[in-house]
């Protein structure tokens, strides 16, 4: 398989040029997303997150097993993603590209570590039986930033999840099919959403542009030869052609779990802040949504109500 | 006459008299049977020539093809250039215009070119060239600067080549623009405006142009938008 090619000399001159005037190739301002769509499949945990032209699934199942020895009052849950070729001719089969390093990685702290699921709740029986949880996420096509999609999704599938409810009875433990008893809906803290920004810095020219930018005030330091621009939800080109990304993963609660700046492009206090500001605004609005939509579908399923 | 074929269906031509028969794309011919190879509208033209019109991303070079690649590398002889087939295609330095052993074309890694196929055969590499062989003039061919490329289906991209379409007309008259369109499915796009302020590609007007002629392509593309929904679009931009 060949190297991808990278984007021809025209098309990064144009994309820097509607950047300096603060347009994006798909009409939206820099400050926007590409309007989510949540698909729920037809089992619970199993959901298809579309962002513009990426799309992310992840599913998850539950099993029960044996807690650690040194956490036994803990369940536990996994997070399985791979990238395969099926998302982009760029991903081989089998070898990790950096990117899906990257995505593992922001994944682990987004879904598990910002203890978005209360582990106490999967127990069963102390040191016997805690229930196991595996997310497995699916890159289906890759139009540009797969981590906020599949955060989404992944986020969402915990949310869609519904664990069987379980009766212990000394040492019997009984499991109830979804049928004869109604299963029961994971303890989660919250909801945390990421949020990417490719981030453009150009030299200042003297004439300047005449559009304004999203960081309009320059600070007084060493930066003030260089104009940053911050592109919310980059597209593929957007993507590939970024000097730099900033994910912000954080709550409608607005409590930060994960900030990751990669690239080398500096970015001073004030305007991380407003980044940071204007990613609790765009959490508030997409946490409405995911209620909205798990309201939805769970009205559609006509299953009985706990 | 266009019927949907699948592969493996078999065609019937009608009598054709003393004519050959012609098979384009998506038609092969086993053991003096006409198969379908690919799934399609089935053309013919005058009883004689068939092909199948499909709407695929993948891009299998034909011959005298009009491509737009991406120069990846420069060879002693030859470009590299990725026009989206399974191979790169090679151009040679001498397929230009006025181009000799002493004056060879001065194009950089990752220039934009709009070429034609000369060699499309199953074992060898594509070889594309920039200029008409028969009359050694770049007829249109040759280096897009500036401007902007975009990817649609196959089929969206022949349509545009029909000079009886509606879309690039319709395009032009809202503002100055430029157009190639490939068959590899990669059209570019330019709108320059040349009285206002010089030499200037990045005015803000033509960037927003050109943005715009995208989008309506690839509102063609994906939703299959006609003239009137194209206009809609184009008022709903604020130009």
């Amino acid at each position: 398989m060949p190297r991808p090619t990278s984007p021809s000399i025209p098309e990064k001159e144009f994309l820097v040029s509607a950047i300096q005037q603060s347009l994006r190739l798909d009409g939206r301002p820099l400050t926007t997303l590409r309007e989510p769509q949540l698909i729920f499949g037809s089992e619970l945990g199993w959901v298809e997150c579309v962002m513009g032209k990426t799309r992310v699934l992840a599913a998850i199942d539950a099993k029960m097993v044996k807690p650690a020895a040194d956490r036994p009052y803990e369940g536990m849950i996994n997070i399985h993603s791979e990238i395969s070729p099926m998302a982009s001719s760029e991903y081989e089969q089998g070898r990790t590209s950096d990117e899906e390093v990257t995505i593992t990685r922001m994944l682990d702290k987004v879904l598990r570590r910002s203890d978005a699921l209360d582990k106490e709740s999967l127990c069963v029986v102390a040191g016997q039986r805690v229930w196991s949880l595996r997310l497995t996420i699916q890159f289906l096509s890759d139009g540009g930033n797969m981590l906020d999609c599949a955060c989404l999704a992944g986020i969402v599938a915990l949310r869609h999840f519904r664990k069987p409810e379980v009766d212990v009875e000394g040492e019997e433990v009984t499991i109830h099919s979804p049928e004869s008893r109604a299963p029961l809906p994971l303890a989660i803290h919250h909801t945390p959403i990421c949020f990417t920004f490719a981030l453009f810095s150009f030299p200042t020219t003297q004439t300047g542009s005449t559009a304004a930018p999203l960081i309009s005030t320059l600070p007084s330091g060493s930066f003030s030869t260089h104009q940053t621009y911050a592109l919310l939800d980059p597209d593929l080109l957007e993507e590939t052609l970024a000097h730099g990304t900033l994910s912000i993963a954080l709550n409608a609660q607005s409590e930060l779990c994960v900030l990751q700046k990669m690239g080398g492009v500096p970015l001073d206090q004030a305007k991380v802040v407003r980044l940071v500001e204007l990613a609790v605004e765009k959490a508030k609005e997409l946490e409405i949504f995911i209620e909205r939509s798990l309201k939805e579908d769970w009205a559609g399923r006509g299953l009985e109500v706990i | 006459m266009s019927i949907f074929v699948l592969p493996g269906d078999l065609i019937v031509p009608g009598s054709t008299g003393s004519k050959k028969l012609k098979l384009g794309p998506g038609l092969v011919e086993q053991s003096s049977a006409i198969v379908a190879t690919r799934a399609g509208t089935l053309h013919s033209k005058q009883r004689t020539t068939f092909f199948i019109d499909s709407d695929t991303q993948r891009y299998v070079p034909a011959s005298s093809d009009p491509v737009i690649g991406t120069i990846t590398a420069r060879q002693a002889e030859s470009y590299r250039v990725d026009i989206g087939s399974a191979s790169p295609a090679t151009l040679d330095f001498l397929a230009f215009e006025g181009a000799s052993k002493r004056n060879r074309p001065s194009l950089r890694v990752g220039s934009l070119v709009y070429a034609r196929v000369s060699v499309a055969q199953r074992h060898l590499d594509p070889e594309i060239q920039c200029y008409d062989a028969t009359t050694g003039k770049s007829a249109g061919f040759g280096e897009l600067k500036g401007g902007m490329v975009i990817k649609v289906g196959a089929k969206t991209a022949r349509s545009l080549l029909s000079p009886t379409h509606f879309l690039l007309p319709l395009l032009g008259a809202q503002f100055p623009l430029e157009v190639a369109t490939g068959v590899n499915g990669r059209v570019w796009l330019s709108s320059v405006e040349k009285a206002a302020s010089g030499s200037s590609t990045t005015s803000r007007n033509s960037v927003k142009n050109t943005i715009a002629a995208i989008r309506c392509v690839q509102a063609y593309d994906e939703e299959g938008l006609d003239a009137k929904g194209i206009l809609a679009l184009l008022a709903s931009l604020s130009l």
